[in-house]
């Protein structure tokens, strides 16, 4: 009886990581094979043939994209934080009117649907004569991450002990002083977390992207992957695509793997009241 | 150094009120206790002291300078704080330094007064471990040492032994008194634990419900108390009353009647009392004998044995339950019927406002208040 429960949960553990992994292992496959071989139905790589990846990069300026997305994710994490760090001290530790009023409101922008606002947001990014450059799309994918991280950081901030504020403030401190020297370090943990997710929003970031660049060369890479084109009209370069997402998620999957376990010492670190 | 004056300060949350009007003088070099039931708004006192809550109304001086508008930082203050509030992710030194590195100090002299103050406390072998490395004591030694670096005008207590364990509470309490004798700051210390009110304080504020109930000595409050309520918060076990009729008024004191028992005269000024007036008799359960002669008489329902004394709780009729302290090992057990004798000297007689009756002079050991040391509650 305890064997089958064993074996029970260890093909349950497979069933879920089998689902999880399989459509990135095609994608790796795929993106070694070529022509009519990718119509094929195959499990195991028959050879490891690299020149999809080389064509990734010689047919359009995808170095390019990707430098566009390094720069969009990276400025809006590095601005959500920022942000959100204030923000949340604002609303966790400052009482003033209208406060919980302004946080359903800021939790409310992120239910809409990325197509309700697009016309919109495209109206303003014009407005700013930010159309078809990275700041457009900076701010734009801001919204998507601005709720979630001054939501996260809001509940962090509050329970962080109040007195450590209190007796930052009789050593003489301002507030900036307490947030940047006091609550920053020990909010590390929530902000590493709320920052890779900023990250990963940014990155993987379509619609906005796809409505408010024009170029190649202002695009950024899930809208590039998406607009690549083959020989002809009538053929989807599945081969090169492949390759593409591949060159894209392995970075995003290192970031997690180093972060995770910073996320998980910070956390147990935390924990430990000092 | 410096004294501290309160001007009738106030304080309301919202439609709250949490301090009524405080008046008091803190003078240069004392070591002043609040004590009051939880609630009392002896911490909110405090933090208006340190300027954590903004004063609603009324003037707060330290050192003869009005601070009410001032940031904590300015009013040269240090506080220490009951849950230590340390800084959980700076070593010890910086915890220390941190006040002294805002104010601009030099690197050198941040660094003389902190391992002077760290020397101070014995923590000078902790200087670059993490909070989380530390005991409880070690922990509330570099609070304390966060204060001192920062040589205050006045030292600020929020409760600072609470946390700590029996026999650490001792030590550190001797610690503190240590402290002030050595650096004769004036320190303001809130607590609800009588027995560091007693024992550390010149003078304890004894507070109820935003409201200064007395001021004075530990001594004068113990053997004077102003009122029912300091009569019973002072005192371990509390003070036994007993509700009981004005039966004669002579030159020697007051004379009362006990429910169900004989009457007692207590040497007190009758000022402006009746007869047949209702008030209440308050004795300390030293202050009672068991004695054939007892004029109370009652059966015995619980005896608890402390070693160095014990406890006899007496039911003398009714619900009325009284509370002896006899010295070494009881010779009583429970259900045994046994007479009480009161000391007539060692009783007080409350109004039934809860204001005490004064004692007639000469009338007992303790020095009578000087004038300036009295209750200046509103």
């Amino acid at each position: 009886m305890k064997m089958l429960t064993r074996i029970g949960f260890w093909l349950l553990v497979a069933a879920v990581g089998l689902f999880s992994i399989f459509p990135f292992y095609y994608a790796i496959m795929s993106s070694f094979r070529s022509g009519s071989d990718l119509f094929t139905i195959a499990y195991l790589p028959e050879r490891l043939d690299f020149s999809n990846y080389v064509a990734v990069f010689e047919r359009q300026p995808f170095g390019t994209n990707i430098f566009n997305s390094i720069v969009v994710a990276g400025a809006v994490v590095a601005l959500s934080l920022a942000l959100g760090i204030t923000a949340a001290y604002a609303f966790g530790r400052i009482r003033f009117r209208g406060r919980s009023l302004l946080l359903m409101t800021i939790l409310a922008v992120s239910m809409f649907p990325q197509v309700a606002v697009l016309s919109g947001m495209f109206e303003l990014i014009r407005a700013f004569g930010l159309y078809n450059t990275l700041p457009g799309l900076i701010l734009a994918n801001l919204m998507l991450t601005l709720p979630f991280t001054v939501w996260v950081l809001t509940t962090f901030m509050r329970e962080l002990p109040k007195e450590i504020e209190e007796a930052a403030f009789v050593d003489g401190a301002t507030p900036w002083i307490v947030v940047r020297r006091v609550f920053l370090p020990l909010m590390m943990p929530a902000a590493v977390t709320t920052g890779l997710l900023a990250f990963i929003v940014s990155w993987n970031e379509f619609l906005f992207a796809l409505t408010f660049t024009l170029t190649n060369e202002q695009r950024t890479v899930p809208p590039a992957i998406a607009l690549m084109s083959g020989s002809t009209a009538y053929e989807l370069p599945w081969g090169t695509i492949m390759a593409a997402s591949v060159v894209v998620t392995l970075p995003i999957i290192a970031m997690v793997l180093v972060f995770q376990r910073k996320i998980v010492a910070g956390l147990t670190a935390g924990a430990v009241k000092g | 150094m410096a004294d501290v004056v309160l001007k009738n300060v106030r304080k309301t949350f919202g439609r709250t009120h949490v301090i009524h009007g405080v008046d008091l003088d803190i003078r240069d070099g004392e070591f002043i206790v609040f004590v009051g039931p939880s609630g009392c708004g002896k911490s909110t006192l405090l933090r208006l002291i340190a300027g954590l809550e903004d004063i609603t109304s009324g003037e707060l001086f330290i050192g003869g300078e009005r601070v009410n508008d001032l940031a904590p930082a300015k009013r040269g203050i240090a506080m220490v704080f009951q849950s230590y509030a340390l800084y959980p992710h700076m070593s010890v030194y910086d915890n220390m330094a941190f006040g002294l590195e805002l104010a601009k100090s030099s690197k050198a002299d941040i660094d003389s007064k902190v391992r002077e103050a760290a020397r101070m406390l014995q923590i000078d072998n902790l200087l670059d471990r993490k909070p989380r490395q530390l005991s409880g004591g070690q922990r509330q030694r570099v609070a304390i040492g966060r204060a001192i670096v920062r040589d205050p005008k006045v030292f600020l207590f929020d409760e600072p032994l609470s946390n700590l364990d029996a026999a650490l509470r001792v030590q550190t309490r001797i610690e503190i008194a240590k402290l002030h004798t050595d650096t004769r700051a004036t320190m303001i210390y809130v607590t609800h634990d009588q027995v560091e009110a007693m024992t550390l304080a010149d003078r304890i504020v004894v507070l109820n419900a935003g409201r200064v109930e007395q001021v004075g000595t530990p001594l004068e409050l113990y053997h004077r108390p102003a009122n029912l309520f300091v009569a019973g918060f002072l005192g371990s076990p509390q003070m036994n009353f007993i509700p009981c009729t004005v039966s004669h008024i002579g030159p020697d004191g007051v004379q009362v009647q006990l429910p169900k028992a004989g009457s007692i005269t207590v040497p007190v000024s009758p000022e402006g009392l009746r007869m047949n007036e209702t008030v209440t008799l308050g004795i300390r359960p030293d202050h009672m004998k068991l004695s054939p002669q007892g004029t109370l008489t009652g059966r015995i329902e619980l005896v608890e044995e402390l070693g160095e004394n014990h406890l006899l709780y007496v039911n003398v009729g009714g619900e009325r339950h009284l509370t002896i302290r006899e010295p070494g090992d009881a010779h009583h057990e429970a259900g045994q019927e046994v007479a009480l004798a009161l000391a007539p000297e060692s009783c007080h007689l409350f109004r039934e406002s809860g204001e005490a009756l004064p004692f007639l002079s000469g009338s007992r050991t303790p020095a009578p208040p000087s004038p300036d040391l009295s209750s200046r509650a509103a």
